[in-house]
């Protein structure tokens, strides 16, 4: 329990609701019914029902034997890309549409970077039949048009937000706006492990399905549930928080978490939050930010829209904080090398987001008999072009 | 502890105008001249927006005075300096308005120090919510005399405006209808029950009403049922392209018609 977060909302000094009273009721409401409305039996059924027959799970633990043998240790993939829609992002979007309307809303609205979560809740709703409307920077309408696309197709409403640097920041200071003008009838499906009380722990307890499956699957193949680590991309750091959460307490489990370094982290285009921020309050949460002096955001760089924000989910910055998970950054050119060693090695092309984890594993000590698990939260079919310019097949 | 604007409500029970600017808009060096323009015709209170990068309870018109004024290169040292001699020339209160982030990394003490030593009578901070501003805040706002001003909404239960209204000092800031800032609002939009139910609450503080007035009519509308309102994106745009502030800012306090005080 070290690493729940606490009543108030807090992992240590990092979380709570910091949020204008315009929000106040909608959050007062989700932080006092959340854990009942998920813990009911009838909701837990109706979870596991779609997870199992819409999202296809279980996930496959996968036995990497060409990789492993590349790194000399034993490498292990969860293919949460292999989930309907590509990538872990349906799992928490599943959940939250559930308790939607056990909440009675009857209009959803999210925000998206890379567009992966704006499709998952686009897909969610029309699954439920209920209206969708997703922010979404201008930038990254134009950098990631068969998302937008797919979204419109899906019956969603996609608004470009011109605000700020026009990607997933200012998206999300546009949701936060449009809940704050439709406080009745509306739900906002937070993307990741961030934003204020009660969304941190939420959204990790929709994600922790990844670990619970992990632990079975590891069992099965290796005769162990613990694994030597576990290793996953961070963006606001939901696929992480569903790969760590049910090894917190199973402290001899390395956990690494791996930011998005962009060009480098001593340079200005950059990602990696935790190497060079500090704590601040962003989005209704106190976290790491990306600040400048003054307590202004700073528009963070990654080549993967999915990790480009300034900020990070207030549980990595107290894992971070406690020593309790290890964060690495890997740059755009790692990553792109680690795309093309996956894909040729074991024939599956990896998102852009993915392949950060995979890249740490060029800086770590491993040893032969390690088992290292590293989560594979998303395809590669949504970054094509970007692989296509670059490797210039 | 009484300041100037408990004085403010002491001695004035309606049609109490105050007006909302961002600092470092439409020019780095505006924020004195505004100030001192504003209260030569007739403002009562001010709010001085303190510029963020990620204003996420403001509406178009802030958003951009914001990111304007950031790039004319405003922040908070900046802004106390520039402030530093205000109380020679200016007399009704201040409030400095904005987002936590900025003043969490000057110091929540540092700040409040300086506000008390530059002669600041409140802040209004969106983001800083009542059950963090009392475990670890008030003590220092209370140290420099300086009124956190709380804010209600249409959707706040009766139980919690008492709550508020048990916590606050100065005011209660009312948000006319669920909704980030901006102008544009008419008379027809506000939630006439909400403001009667408040008004028939019989708070201890007096109320001011914001968020979308912007004219004559909404403003005269609003202090039926507040001891006052609050006008902040509709004089920003008014000053968004203005040359020559004096008579843009008499001009404009002219077309709300404050009330007899404005039209001396
Ligand atoms: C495949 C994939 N992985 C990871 C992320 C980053 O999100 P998080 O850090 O919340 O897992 C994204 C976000 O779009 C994504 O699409």
């Amino acid at each position: 329990m070290k690493y729940q977060v606490n009543e108030k909302g807090y992992y240590g000094e990092f979380g709570g609701a910091w949020i204008p009273e315009m929000m106040y009721t909608n959050i007062e409401e989700l932080k006092t019914r959340y854990l009942e409305i998920i813990e009911a039996e009838e909701f837990k059924s109706e979870f596991d029902k779609l997870m199992k027959d819409y999202v296809g799970r279980p996930s496959p633990l996968y036995y990497a034997s060409r990789l492993s043998e590349h790194y000399g240790s034993k490498i292990f993939l969860k293919r949460e890309d292999l989930n309907h829609t590509g990538s872990h992002k349906l799992n928490n979007t599943i959940g939250q549409i559930l308790l939607a309307q056990k909440l009675g809303k009857t209009r959803i609205i999210a925000e998206t970077g890379a567009g992966q979560h704006g499709v998952a809740t686009a897909t969610v709703c029309a699954l439920k039949g209920i209206k969708c409307v997703v922010y979404m920077g201008a930038l990254d309408v134009s950098r990631q048009a068969p998302n937008v696309k797919k979204m419109k197709m899906l019956g969603a409403e996609v608004v470009p937000v011109h605000s700020g640097n026009k990607t997933l920041k200012d998206a999300t200071n546009e949701a936060m706006r449009d809940w704050i003008n439709n406080p009745e009838d509306t739900h906002y499906i937070i993307g990741s492990v961030v934003g204020p009380h009660p969304y941190p722990d939420m959204v990790a307890r929709f994600q922790s399905v990844i670990s619970k499956e992990m632990r079975g699957q590891l069992l099965e193949q290796t005769g162990s549930e613990l694994p030597t680590r576990v290793l996953a991309c961070v963006g606001g750091g939901s696929n992480a928080a569903g790969a760590f959460y049910h090894f917190l307490d199973d402290e001899q489990v390395e956990l690494i978490g791996v930011e998005a370094a962009g060009k480098g982290v001593d340079t200005d285009e950059t990602a990696a939050t935790l190497t060079v921020g500090s704590p601040g309050v962003l989005h209704s949460a106190r976290t790491m930010l990306m600040q400048t002096e003054d307590g202004q955001i700073i528009e963070p760089y990654s080549i993967s829209a999915g990790l480009d924000y300034p900020g990070i989910g207030p549980l990595h910055a107290h894992l971070h904080k406690t020593g309790r998970a290890k964060f690495l950054a890997a740059t755009d050119e790692e990553v792109l090398q680690s795309v093309l060693l996956l894909t040729q090695k074991e024939g599956i092309i990896p998102a852009l987001e993915s392949a950060h984890a995979l890249a740490a594993l060029d800086k770590i000590k491993m040893n032969p008999d390690d088992v290292n698990v590293i989560n594979l939260s998303g395809s590669g079919n949504k970054d094509m072009e970007t692989y296509l310019n670059y490797f210039g097949y | 502890m009484n300041n100037r604007i408990n004085q403010l409500f002491e001695s004035k029970k309606e049609n109490i105008f105050s007006v909302y600017f961002t600092a470092g808009f439409p020019n780095l060096d505006d924020t004195v001249k505004i100030i001192q323009e504003l209260e030569k015709n007739g403002a009562d209170l001010i709010e001085i927006g303190m510029p963020f990068s990620d204003p996420t309870a403001d509406g178009p018109t802030v958003q951009r005075s914001s990111e304007i004024a950031l790039k004319n290169g405003m922040n908070l040292r900046l802004l106390f300096e520039q402030l530093k001699d205000i109380r020679k020339s200016v007399n009704i209160p201040l409030i400095l308005m904005g987002y936590l982030n900025p003043v969490y990394q000057y110091g929540v003490e540092a700040f409040c120090r300086k506000c008390a030593e530059i002669g600041i009578d409140g802040t209004i901070l969106p983001d800083l919510p009542l059950d963090e501003f009392e475990a670890e805040y008030r003590k220092y706002f209370e140290a420099s005399n300086l009124h956190n001003i709380l804010l209600i909404t249409p959707q706040t239960s009766e139980k919690r405006i008492k709550q508020i209204d048990e916590a606050s000092e100065g005011f209660i800031y009312m948000v006319s209808s669920s909704s980030t800032t901006g102008a544009g609002k008419k008379v027809e939009d506000f939630h006439v029950d909400y403001f009667e139910r408040v008004q028939n609450m019989n708070l201890k503080n007096p109320r001011l009403i914001g968020f979308g007035i912007s004219d004559h009519a909404t403003f005269s509308n609003a202090c039926k049922y507040a001891q006052g309102a609050i006008i902040g994106s509709a004089f920003v745009n008014a000053i968004k392209d203005s040359v020559n502030l004096e008579k843009d800012i008499a001009t404009f306090v002219k077309s709300i018609d404050p009330g007899g005080k404005a039209l001396l």
